[in-house]
This record gives C-alpha cells, structure tokens and sequence, in this order.
C-alpha cells in the first residue's frame, strides 16, 4: 500500500497531466481529475469533487491573469451571466447532499460524453447572425468589439434570455459536479448568443472561477475539501494547465482533441458503469 | 447631422472605448489575479511540505467519506489551525486565499463599473458579490 508521499506524488503526476491536456484541448482539467480520482485512486466521489473544484479556481485565475491583457474578454456580458451561474452553482452544491452518489456519477458520466463529443468535433467559426433573432437590449449594454489584426470588430449579443437560462444550467452542474463546465459556458456564449468565438473563450473562463467559488464556500463547509488531497491536485494542474496554454499556440491540436476526446468517452462509460453498480 | 439613436449609440462606443484603452485597469486586474494564485499556491505548498514531513510514513484513506473536521471547514477554524502551524490547516488557509481570488475580482469590477457611473452593472455585481459571500459565509446550506 502507498504512503501519503507515494501517493502525493502520483496524484500530483496525475493532475499535472490532466491540467496539460485540459487547456491544450479546451476541455478544462476538472472534468479528467474526477475519473482520474475515483477510477484511479479510488477516492470517495465527494473528495474527488472537492479536490477538483478547487483547482477550477486556480486555473481559470491563472489563465484569466494572462487574457486580461489581450482585451478580448467582456466584462458586462461575463458579470450579468455570472448572476445565473453563481446561483446555479449555489443550487448544484445545496443538490450535492440531497441526491445519491451513484445519481451523481450517472450526471457526471452523462456530461463526460457530451464534453468529449464538443472536444473532438473540429472547430468551426461561429455562425453569422442571420437576422432571425434581435441584438440585446442597448439598456444592458452588452455589444462590445474586440481586436482583430483589422482593427476593432464589433459584435452585437442576442438571444440574452436563452443564453441566461443555459448559464444557471451549467452553474448548477458546476456545483454538482465540482467542474468547470467551460464546454457548456461556450456552447451557450457562441452558439446561443453568437458572441464570437475567442471573446467567448476568454469571457467564459472568467466566469468558471467565480462560478467554482461560488460553490466552493458549501463544499468546504460540508467537508469535500480534503486538504491532503487538494494540496498535489491543484499543485498539479495549475502549471500543467499554464504549459498546456503556451504549447496551444504553436500546435495543431485537431489530432490530440479527437484522441482525448475518446479518452474522455471511454472514462465516461467507467463512470456510469461503475455508479450504477454501486462501485462508485 | 446625427440622429438620436446613433448618438447614443456612439456615448455607449466612446465608453467601451474608455474601458478598453483603460490599461492601467486591466494591469492592476491581472496583477491581483496573479498574486492571489502565487501567493495561494505557495501557502499550500509550505503546508504540503509540512503535512508530507509530519505524515510521511502513513498511508492515505480517501475510500470512503467522512467529511472533514471542523477545524479544516470553517474559516475561522482554518484561520487557527494555520496559525498553529498545522499542515493540514495551512493548506485550507491557501485553498482559502484561492478561493478569494475570484471574489475579489468581482469586487475589483465593482469599482470599474463605479468609475464608469454604470450603476446597472453596480447592482449586477453586487449581487454576485452577495452570492459569493453568502456561500462563504452562510451556515444553512
């Protein structure tokens, strides 16, 4: 059996991987430190929870620290969608207690799939708006611009109710599930609100931390934060995530996402094996 | 000659604008963001080392859950277990300043939208400020 320096150590391993292949593949590194945790390691769902949660914050500070420069980021579209994904989250941690764990891993095997199939399809630019919905009220003021190498682009938000209902969603799976839920920020940003692309990214990675802390406070209160396996995990993922953000640039990474999005399937289906037959 | 709405319009631009061009803003907000993470990582690492030395020979248990003592889940109780040098309690206290760092990037807009006289988004932060705090702090959930 391992001792805890042993263990320490492969767990620090672990997530430093996971942190790398998160950001090289857009995917986050909380939603591969939960299987990795529980399948690997074998810890009990709520600390796996716990752990991986925690280093949700510390990358999405980290990474945000060095977007912030680039000014592509929106700011009143991240602080008015952040409303529904803090009370998302709040609502997924308060559900953490009342469900099983086995319904947790079910959900969480269930977001898996989804995360590995927005992974590994390629990217495509985000649709132009065609008319069919109307810009966001001038009184929010969302429309903004962004640099491009032509100088500023301007963009109008629309569907802002939408995109709102789909934010508390991925709030409340953040919450219950002790993840990031980036993928879903994105989808509702780019594809429901037709903010382009790089601003959602940016904007969205924003929001993961303040939503992570949103449910943080309750995680903490009721004990899923376990310090002695918190300490290597975001230890771990932090610089992995930060190596993975500068080896993006110089990659193409269409090979590796399809390749870690089968990884991520194949975890899936492990999970929700093993929640529905109590192993969890 | 411009009319009504491309005036307004072009007040909404210019303060976008102002924003955007705002570097020393965005300077200060990057700086905060990484000194917290810094400063939170290298909590957690002493307290690491701590718990690694004081620990070393055991074995680890994460199989089955039985939540943490207080002393490890409450801020308060974190708060004296660092200052006790406990390893485990200087760990949660840098998780702790980690979990602040997004809080007080909420806060920091604040400001931000206070200088702009935006009071919409005034009240849109403090509400989120107001959740973040609330899960901190409230004993119910």
């Amino acid at each position: 059996m391992l001792t805890i320096p042993e263990f320490t150590a492969l767990v620090w391993l672990g997530a430093a991987l996971a942190g790398f292949l998160g950001s090289l593949t857009g995917l986050g590194g909380g939603v591969v430190i939960v299987p990795l945790l529980t399948l690997a390691f074998g810890a009990d769902l709520h600390y796996a929870m716990g752990a991986s949660l925690v280093s949700v914050i510390a990358t999405s500070s980290g990474a945000a620290a060095a977007y912030v420069k680039e000014g592509y980021s929106n700011i009143r579209v991240g602080m008015f969608l952040e409303i529904a994904t803090t009370f998302g989250a709040l609502f997924g941690a308060f559900l953490v207690a009342k469900v099983s764990t086995r319904a947790i891993g079910v959900v969480f095997g269930l977001v898996l799939l989804v995360s590995a199939y927005l992974a590994s399809r390629p990217r495509k630019p985000s649709p132009a708006p065609d008319g069919s919905t109307a810009p966001a009220k001038s009184s929010l003021r969302l429309n903004s611009s962004f640099p491009t190498p032509q100088g500023l682009r301007s963009y109008d938000v629309r569907r802002v109710p939408l995109g709102f209902s789909l934010m508390f969603v991925a709030g409340t799976l953040s919450g219950l599930l002790g993840i990031g839920s980036g993928a879903f920020k994105v989808l509702a940003m780019d594809r429901a609100m037709r903010i382009p692309f790089k601003v959602s990214t940016t904007t969205s990675n924003f929001m993961i931390g303040v939503t992570a802390a949103a449910s943080a406070g309750v995680y903490l209160r009721r004990g899923y934060i376990d310090p002695g396996l918190a300490m290597p995990v975001m230890l771990g993922v932090l610089p992995g995530s930060l190596l993975g953000t500068r080896v993006l640039v110089k990659t193409h990474t269409d090979r590796l996402r399809v390749l870690f999005g089968l990884v991520v399937a194949a975890l899936a289906v492990e999970m929700i094996f093993n929640a529905y037959t109590g192993k969890l | 000659m411009p009319t009504p709405v491309n005036s307004e319009r072009s007040i909404a631009a210019s303060a976008d604008r102002q924003f955007n061009s705002d570097q020393e803003f965005d300077r200060l907000l990057g700086n905060l963001l990484i000194t917290g993470v810094v400063l939170a990582a290298l909590v957690v690492l002493t307290g690491g080392i701590t718990y690694l030395v004081r620990h070393g020979a055991q074995h680890p248990n994460y199989k089955s859950f039985h939540g943490e003592p207080d002393s490890f889940r409450t801020v308060s109780g974190v708060v004296r277990s660092a200052t006790e040098w406990s390893g485990r309690g200087l760990i949660q206290l840098g998780l702790l300043l980690l979990i602040a760092t997004p809080v007080a990037r909420v806060a920091f807009s604040l400001l931000v939208f206070l200088r702009q006289r935006d009071f919409l988004y005034c009240v849109f932060t403090l509400i989120v400020l107001g959740v973040l705090l609330f899960s901190l702090a409230g004993h119910h959930l």
